[in-house]
């Protein structure tokens, strides 16, 4: 008889490190976080951080191919479609997670654009591998030991950008591989520039999209970024976005999640100076048996930081969300101003919500709020709006879509937040 | 116009009307009045097809159509408008496109086509002017942070702008001050033609004063126990309810 031992996940995403990638630059970081993911694996079915989302079982059940996903065919058109309309934007490709230089376009004076094989030692010193921590989450391992190349992006002193930048990531798989995306950003003193990030599904294929974004905001510099995922219902996401924000700078992002099978949202913002502001917006439109998960962390180190955060919900049928929204206000932090608040209307009986706030505060002069809700429609105010001779379905939309819009309105970029107001007003005239 | 026969309704199993009976026909005001709990406001709300109502008995029919079988909205596009107690905050919602999507909704109803935005702006003003309604509290979201008299004003705007056949006024007093009381009472008259009708629910005459009505109606327990003309709403001021009530317990 013979006994088959079967491999983890984890097993097979160390064996399936392509040869090479731990050489070079990267060599001693890699071998840590090969190190760190032997020690504590992907998160376990008890994992309190990610007991309400089993990703690592998803994914077991899901990749059969550990081999990493390579460029698939993108054509002009497909790029061309997914550029948002009336947006001037630089735009930045990334093909299964492989920047794509030669259909990307962006202005060189401006802005610097490398792989980060390509990117000097120095550069790489302004906090890549330091920001996105190994140990704090096995995803952010995983992407790190496993990560064949990524992007380098680097903003350079005093300069206000007009025009965002539209990072474009495809993805997809005809076997079930992993996608890993990696892109660092560093943004220097006194600049001001806006990201917008689209996950496309090229097909309705599954894949398993792990992606790290490590994000360094300098003194008085100030970022926008906005991320909007319309996935396949078959697909994998974890994200992994962790920001460092220093004294003077300011930090606004939106995730709008329309679509995808699972996906988590793992986003960390790091107050580290004093006068820093942080703020986190979201959105999550759920149907069928799609899962979203946001875990937002904010960390408040020294005094008169501000972080407001807003994250709205709407979940129909056997969809699910989920939240964790945690606080820390370090002692030396006060007069923080921490402001946290996430709601939720449920359309369907089968729907689950989880959310939990997480608040630890050692200073002692602080403002701090947290709020939670998971309701029905309000009947009162769709009844005064049929009163009216509003149909009932149209005033259902006129709700749904008031609800919605609280998040989108906090969005600076005209142009993103009009498309997305157009796409969640396409979906509620849809029937959700 | 409107013709309520015997008419009962519970909510949550409890019955608050136990047949009335009430005939309205165009271009005639009718106040309902009653003392608190007997039913005045129920009756608005089941005319007016809130859900929670149960009407377990009797009929009403509306320019011959059986209103009890309609909807909330297509009750609204046949021409009933319910002026609510408690008008309802929508945040989010810009009054502006809520009262555009409900003129036009009712408007495709009638098979009349959508007003264009020019059009519908300046109905809007006119409309604005007959109610002096500000155009501020338009440019907001619906009755959000409106205090009780800009409430009860928008809903008389409101009122003005969907033209209905048939008014309900609930307790559109209550709340307001004297000059408020007249704006309302003021955009109420200037409403009426000969074709449409208005109820007037309300617990006071005070309302009475500046909206005559051609008849005055009490409720007690579920049923209108005695009708008459305005001058009954003044015995009423006078006396209070509970000579009526004795009326009913120990008939002579």
């Amino acid at each position: 008889m013979t006994t088959i031992i079967k491999n983890t996940p984890t097993d097979l995403f160390l064996d399936n490190i392509p040869q090479g990638a731990s050489e070079g630059v990267f060599n001693q970081l890699k071998t840590t976080a090969v190190q760190k993911l032997r020690e504590t694996g992907l998160p376990k079915a008890k994992d309190e951080e990610y007991k309400y989302t089993p990703i690592s079982r998803r994914i077991e059940s899901s990749i059969s191919n550990f081999q990493h996903a390579a460029p698939v065919e993108i054509t002009q058109e497909q790029i061309a479609k997914e550029i948002i309309p009336g947006m001037d934007a630089e735009v930045l490709v990334f093909n299964n997670g492989h920047f794509d230089a030669q259909r990307s376009r962006w202005d060189k004076d401006a802005i610097q654009v490398a792989l980060l094989s390509e990117a000097s030692e120095e550069a790489l010193a302004k906090g890549f591998g330091s920001i996105a921590k190994i140990d704090k989450d096995p995803f952010t391992a995983l992407n790190t030991a496993s990560f064949e190349d990524g992007v380098f992006i680097d903003i350079p002193q005093g300069k206000t950008l007009k025009k965002p930048i539209l990072l474009l990531s495809f993805n997809q798989s005809s076997v079930g591989q992993t996608v890993f995306s990696r892109v660092f950003i560093n943004i220097e003193k006194h600049s001001e520039i806006t990201f917008i990030e689209k996950i496309i599904s090229l097909d309705e294929e599954v894949y398993f999209l792990n992606d790290v974004t490590e994000i360094s905001v300098a003194e008085n510099a100030h970022l926008y970024y906005y991320k909007l995922q319309q996935e396949n219902r078959n697909s994998i996401e974890v994200s992994n976005f962790e920001t460092d924000i220093h004294q003077n700078g300011t930090f606004s992002s939106g995730v709008v999640s329309l679509s995808g099978g699972m996906i988590r949202n793992n986003l960390s913002l790091n107050l580290l100076g004093s006068n820093c502001e942080g703020n986190m917006y979201g959105l999550y439109l759920l149907n069928g048996k799609t899962h979203v998960d946001n875990h937002t962390n904010v960390d408040h180190i020294l005094p008169h930081s501000e972080s407001n955060e807003l994250y709205k919900g709407i979940l129909a049928d056997n969809s699910r969300g989920v939240f964790n929204g945690k606080i820390f206000v370090r002692q030396e932090a006060q007069k923080t101003n921490a402001f946290q608040q996430n709601n939720n209307i449920l359309l369907s009986e089968d729907a689950i919500l989880n959310t939990k706030p997480q608040l630890e505060i050692w200073a002692d002069d602080v403002k701090c709020s947290h709020g939670c809700t998971a309701g029905q429609m309000d009947d009162e105010a769709l009844f005064y709006l049929q009163a009216r001779g509003i149909g009932k379905e149209m005033a259902k939309g006129l709700l749904l879509f008031a609800f919605a819009e609280e998040v989108l309105s906090h969005i600076k970029n005209e142009e993103f937040r009009s498309y997305c107001s157009q796409q969640v007003q396409e979906r509620l005239g849809s029937g959700f | 116009m409107l013709s309520i026969k015997n008419l009962h309704a519970s909510v949550e199993g409890t019955a608050i009307l136990k047949g009335v009976d009430l005939e309205v026909k165009a271009g005639e005001i009718h106040a309902i009045m009653g003392p608190n709990g007997s039913g005045k406001s129920t009756l608005a709300s089941v005319l007016a097809g809130r859900e929670e109502y149960e009407v377990t008995e009797g009929s009403v029919t509306f320019k011959g159509v059986d209103l009890l079988e309609l909807s909330p909205e297509d009750r609204a596009r046949e021409g009933v408008f319910l002026a609510f107690q408690y008008p309802v905050e929508i945040p989010g919602v810009s009054s502006t496109n809520f009262l555009r999507t409900a003129v036009n909704q009712v408007r495709e109803y009638r098979g009349q086509a959508p007003l264009d935005a020019v059009k519908f702006l300046s109905l809007m003003k006119e409309k604005m002017k007959l109610v002096e309604i500000d155009q501020k509290l338009l440019s907001r979201s619906l009755n959000e942070g409106f205090s009780g008299g800009e409430k009860k004003r928008n809903e008389i705007f409101q009122l003005a702008m969907l033209e209905p056949k048939l008014a309900i006024l609930d307790e559109t007093d209550s709340g307001l001050d004297i000059d408020a009381l007249r704006v309302v009472a003021n955009g109420v008259n200037q409403l009426r033609t000969p074709e449409n009708a208005t109820i007037v629910v309300t617990h006071y005459q005070r309302l009475l004063d500046y909206i005559i009505p051609d008849f005055v109606h009490v409720i007690y327990e579920g049923r209108i126990v005695k009708s008459g003309s305005k001058e009954l709403a003044m015995e009423l001021e006078e006396k209070g309810y509970d000579w009526i009530k004795e009326e009913i317990e120990n008939p002579a």
